[in-house]
This record gives C-alpha cells, structure tokens and sequence, in this order.
C-alpha cells in the first residue's frame, strides 16, 4: 500500500456533471509504465488531466502520493498534448527546458547553478544541446518534443504524464521517446502516457483500453487483442 | 516640455512592460476595452469632482468585473462579453460628456490626453506605478511566462492561475490608468501594443522583448514629441504613429534579412539533429 504511487479507484472523469470516462481503477508502483490507449475523444486526456489535478473527479477516489491530485507539483511532470507554445511567445529552446525547475523553484527562489547543471543534462539526454540557443519556432516537430521530453526530465520527478508524446513524430522520434520513458523508469520514476498508437501500448506494463469506459486493462498481451481492439474502436465510432 | 518629455519616457517604459503580455497572451481586445472602458468612470468622476484616476480605476474594474460575470454565467465568450461591455461603456462615457457643458474640451482631452500638460505630481505617480508594474512583473515572471504558454502548465507546475491572471489584468490596468492622463484612453493602446509587437519580432527571450520594447516605446515618444513641438500637432497621436511606424520599419527589415538568411542558411538541419540524439 506505501509503495502505491498512484491510486485510483471507481474514479469517474470528466467536465463539470458530465462524465467523459467511468469507473477507472489502478494502482501504480514506482517505475511502472502504464499505456492509456484509445482513439480520439476517447477521455485518454481528460484521465490525464485528472491526475495531474486540473480537473476534479467527478465521482470515485483519486491519489498521488497519498494525496489530492496536484499537491505535488514538484514531484510531477506534465507534458500536454502537442505541448502547446505561445506562437509570438520569445523562448528559446533552453528556456523551454529551464521551465522544467519552476515547480521546484516556484516564485522566488534563485536559479541556481545546480538547476543549471540539470537542465544542461537533460539537454544532453535529449540531443537538443545543439540548438540551446534557437528560438523554439525555429524547430521541427521532433526537434520541438525532444525539447519538451528534456523538459520532463529536467523537472526531476517521480511521476510523469505525457499526453500523446509520440503524435506526429517518425521513427527515430518514436525511439527518443521510447529511450527518455526508459531512462525515466529505471530511475524509479512511474510513467502514464496516452497513445492511440498500439506499438506504443506494447512497450507498457499495463494497458488500459479506453473508450468512454476502460474496455479492457493488464499486460499488454492480454489486452490488446483483435477482440478488444475492434471493441474499442466500435465503441467510439472513429474507425 | 521638459515635464512633457518625462512623463511621455515613463508612459512609454510602463506600457511596455504591460503591453508585452497583451502581446503574448493575445488579451488585445480586453486591453483595448481597458483602455476605452474607463471613460464612463473618469467622467463620472470629473462631474463629483473626485480624482479621475479613482473614476477610471473603477470603471476598469466594473469592465473585468462584467466581462469575468458574463463569460461565467453565460455561454458567451469572453470576447463577445468585452465586445459588448466595451462598447456600451463608451457610449455612455460619450452621453455623460456630451451632456455636460462643463465638458467641451474634456472630451478630446480623456481621448487624446494631455502630454503638454503634465505636472510634477503627476510625473512622480507614474514614475511610482512603473516601479510597482515592473517590480509585480519580475516577481512573478515565472507563472506569467507560463500562463502565456496555457493555463494548464501553470497550474501544472503548483502556480495558482486564477491569481497570477488576475495580477497581469491588474498590471496592464495600473499601465493604463497610469499612461491616460499622459497620452490619452484612445492613444494608450497603441503604446501598449506598438512597441511589443516591435520587440516581438526581432527577440527570442522574455525580458530582451520587455527591454526592446521599453527602448522603442522611448524612441517613438522622443521622436513623436519632437515633430509634434516643431510642426505643431497633436503630441499623443504623433507618439503613437510614430511607435507604428517603428513596428513598420522593424517589420520591413525583418522580413528582409529572414529572406537573406533562408537564401544563405535553411534551418537548423534535421540531419545535424539526428547525429546528436543518439
């Protein structure tokens, strides 16, 4: 029960009264990879948000780290869809990465050179030292995600939600995600990431099969059958 | 005009730094109705008899005030609450000036300002609100960088949104209250949005844009001032071409050397970025 990093039980999702996704329940122990896998507006974002604590619950209970989802910010990493910049927003893809420290520097604190040597590091990790120094709207696509994946690990945290890290992305930017997600494990951190791709699925501990309702949920070879897929996809009527 | 000068070099510097997040965070309209929705207050209060800046300050707060109440009990959105508010506080600024005779030249005086007329108490009050808008910005340069990203991450990252928006609607509402005496609710806007968008397009961080801003915004009033002294026009509404002819020229040669440097240089090579990722 101490280990759980994560609890969710007969949790509802959604806006408002309005339910997007019913009755989710998961446990999470450090350094465990789960896949919330659906089609688009399936809820796997609205999941997301809930647990990173920008949307309340609108049934069922929900904690991270013991607590009210939120309340760790520090110790939380959220890397949105698409990661949306500011198109006039002036920031240089250093910046992008620096922003990772805010949740542990906050309002006052002074960026320090051990938040500099962190945010070199994952720079480096992530390949994008190169081009520090660019402004972020200078970046392809993958260059742009590498920069917020150095983000994600510069933020130091034990949990990570990444909405659709590997969206738009080739193969090698699939394989970057792959290593920082396994780089990230290995230091104990848990992952949650939503996909609609099942290569991705594949790759996780747990899976949970979601269209409006967690159609199925386990190792991944149980989960993602032909039967359960074509349910999935049925249900929500994108396919 | 010595006094003129000052005060049009402060206006500039505080318009900057608030019209730097109008600019990034795409609040133009609701800055723009700042700037024209107070003119029902500041003549309310010309006919009490109390400070103008109290009347302005509460119409800008009757304005956010409104447009927050409207988006939140209606489905309206938020632009077609400041669209509709906007509007009708400054028709009603209009009849309550029109109606009084004591109002004949006040009405292009809120407009357009009074830059010739600056005093020395009232240099020394914005020179004040230009210290607190820069000291709040600073202070809070973090979740403001983050809210011009969304919302989300600020929150995300344990900043608390609701407050951190309600400080940058304060700070551009203290740059407004504090530039109208100066160039006027009609002109304050260009100076706010002007040299921003000047600084936009040449800078690639946060407080180099705030900077480059301020440098421009001080430029086009020196140089408004002065070709309004020596052919006598209106000095506000010379400061305020003069920042959109800055934006211009900047514009011009932008897009000129980006046109070089694409012709010389294609972007940062993907293939250089795939040598260093592995």
């Amino acid at each position: 029960m101490h280990t759980d990093v994560i609890v969710v039980e007969h949790l509802s999702v959604g806006y408002g009264s309005s339910v997007v996704v019913e009755d989710v329940s998961l446990r999470l122990t450090p350094g465990t990879l789960v896949a919330l896998m659906g089609s688009n507006g399936s809820g796997k974002s609205t999941i997301l948000k809930t647990l990173v604590g920008l949307i309340p619950p609108v049934h069922g209970e929900v904690t991270v780290f013991g607590d009210v989802c939120g309340r760790h910010p520090a110790r939380t990493a959220y890397v949105p869809q698409h990661s949306a910049t500011s198109e006039t927003l002036p920031l240089r893809a250093r910046d992008v990465v620096a922003m990772g420290r805010y949740a542990h520097l906050g309002l006052l604190s002074r960026f320090t050179r051990h938040d500099r040597e962190v945010v070199d590091a994952a720079m480096s990790t992530m390949g994008v030292t190169m081009f520090a120094d660019k402004p972020l709207q200078s970046l392809s696509g993958g260059q742009c995600q590498r920069v917020h994946l150095a983000q994600a690990i510069a933020h130091d945290a034990d949990v990570w939600f990444l909405d659709e890290p590997t969206a738009g992305l080739d193969a090698e930017g699939r394989d970057t995600v792959t290593s920082c997600v396994a780089a990230a494990r290995e230091r104990g951190a848990c992952v949650v990431v939503s996909t609609h791709d099942i290569d991705d699925a594949r790759e996780a501990d747990i899976v949970l099969l979601v269209a409006k309702e967690v159609i199925a949920q386990g190792a991944p070879r149980e989960v993602l059958t032909d039967a359960n897929l074509r349910r999935m996809y049925g249900f929500t009527g994108q396919h | 005009m010595r006094l003129a000068l000052l005060a049009g070099l402060v206006t500039a510097v505080i318009c900057a730094v608030a019209g730097t997040f109008i600019v990034l965070r795409g609040l133009a309209f609701i800055g723009d109705a700042l700037a024209h929705g107070v003119l029902p207050g500041i003549a309310a209060a010309t006919l009490l008899g109390v400070s103008t800046i109290v009347g302005a300050a509460v119409g800008a707060a009757v304005l956010v005030g409104g447009v927050g109440l409207i988006t939140r009990r209606t489905r309206l959105s938020s632009d077609t609450a400041i669209g509709l508010l906007f509007v009708g506080m400054l028709a009603l600024g209009v009849i309550m000036t029109s109606r009084s005779s004591s109002f004949a030249g006040d009405l292009t005086r809120i407009l357009f300002g009074e830059l010739l007329g600056a005093n020395a108490s009232q240099l020394m009050w914005m020179i004040i609100a230009t210290l607190v808008v820069g000291g709040v910005t600073y202070v809070c340069r973090r979740p403001f960088m983050l809210l011009c990203i969304s919302r989300d991450l600020a929150r995300a990252n344990g900043f608390n949104a609701s407050l951190f928006e309600a400080l940058m609607m304060s700070v551009i509402g203290v740059a407004i209250l504090a530039s109208f005496q100066s160039v006027g609710t009609l002109l304050v806007f260009g100076l706010l949005i002007a040299p921003p968008s000047t600084a936009a397009l040449v800078t690639r961080r946060l407080h180099t844009m705030i900077i480059v801003a301020s440098i421009s915004g001080v430029v086009a009033t020196y140089v408004g001032l002065l070709v309004s002294f020596h052919h006598d026009l209106a000095a506000g509404a010379s400061v305020v071409v003069s920042a959109t002819a800055i934006f211009v020229l900047v514009f011009a040669a932008a897009t000129v050397r980006h046109r070089r440097m694409s012709d010389s240089h294609p972007a940062v090579s993907p293939a250089g970025a795939h040598h260093h990722a592995h």
